[in-house]
């Protein structure tokens, strides 16, 4: 699992690349975390485009940022997430409680 | 009922396991010809079921996890994931929704994403001796099956 993080203008965008299962999560949790306390964002972006496996551990991870989001006032949306990933999403019922696209 | 075919694998409690479990699993289950979507529900609900072996059934040590893969006649495959580990005290209260032993790591749907990916699940377990979770799906019948 790759973490790569692009940010201005408390602007932040994380691409996520590779499986993001509990071995993969363990390995990213981190480094998420330290792109959001060192971008301070009001938009964050997670990128799924490179997420070529999701389970239940991605959706902690998922709203691990979302609740630090909220904290900070601002807002998390989640794009180009494939099919396996959305229907993962779709069956936790967390679908609505954030911006898939 | 008599499986038209099995295979069955074993390995050590270790989350590098995790993607080859699912994927072995899901390579098996190939010549039953499985859509796409199909592959991902099996792969999914494989994950769910070996990496609460891994994480809730030995929380502090290194233990034995084996899966049992049957193929049924009409296309039905059954997937038996067991542990030896700490076993679950209350199997109903555990399959609830949002219901998690594990603190912010997890989110408590590991259950749930098994029972919608697949038809049917079952757990049995028993506190100190382990826990069996047993999978069935039916994949789908498709044109080319005909041929
Ligand atoms: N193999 C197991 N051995 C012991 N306890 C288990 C096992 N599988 C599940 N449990 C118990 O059942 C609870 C619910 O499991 P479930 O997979 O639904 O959620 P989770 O693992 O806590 O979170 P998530 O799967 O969303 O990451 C766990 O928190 C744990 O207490
Ligand atoms: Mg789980």
């Amino acid at each position: 699992m790759e973490v790569l993080t692009k940010s201005s203008d408390r602007n932040l965008t994380i691409r996520l690349e590779g499986e993001l299962d509990h071995h993969g999560a363990k390995k990213s949790m981190r480094e998420l975390e330290r792109a959001v306390e060192s971008a301070l964002p009001l938009s964050a972006t997670l990128d799924f485009s490179g997420v070529t496996f999701m389970d239940s551990s991605g959706i902690a991870v998922v709203l691990r940022v979302l609740r630090r989001m909220r904290e900070l006032g601002g807002t998390l949306k989640l794009t180009k997430v494939p099919p396996q990933a959305k229907k993962v999403f779709d069956a936790a019922g967390i679908s609505q409680m954030l911006t898939i696209e | 009922m008599k499986a038209e075919n099995y295979m069955n694998l074993e390995f050590l409690s270790k989350s590098s396991n995790e993607s080859f479990a699912r994927v072995a699993v899901a390579g098996f289950a190939a010549q039953l010809d499985p859509t796409l979507d199909e592959i991902g529900d099996i792969k999914t609900a494989v994950s769910e079921a070996v990496t609460n072996a891994i994480v809730h059934a030995y929380p502090d040590r290194l233990g034995k996890i084996s899966i049992k893969t049957k193929i049924y006649e009409g296309k039905v495959l059954e997937i038996v994931v067991r542990d030896w580990g700490r076993g679950i005290e209350n199997i109903e209260q555990a399959r609830q929704p949002l219901f998690t032993t594990g603190g912010e790591e997890r989110s408590g749907m590991g259950f749930t994403i098994m029972e919608s990916f697949m038809d049917k699940l079952t757990v049995r377990s028993t506190p100190e001796r382990g826990t069996t979770v047993t999978m069935r799906k039916k994949i789908s019948v498709r044109l080319s099956d005909r041929l």
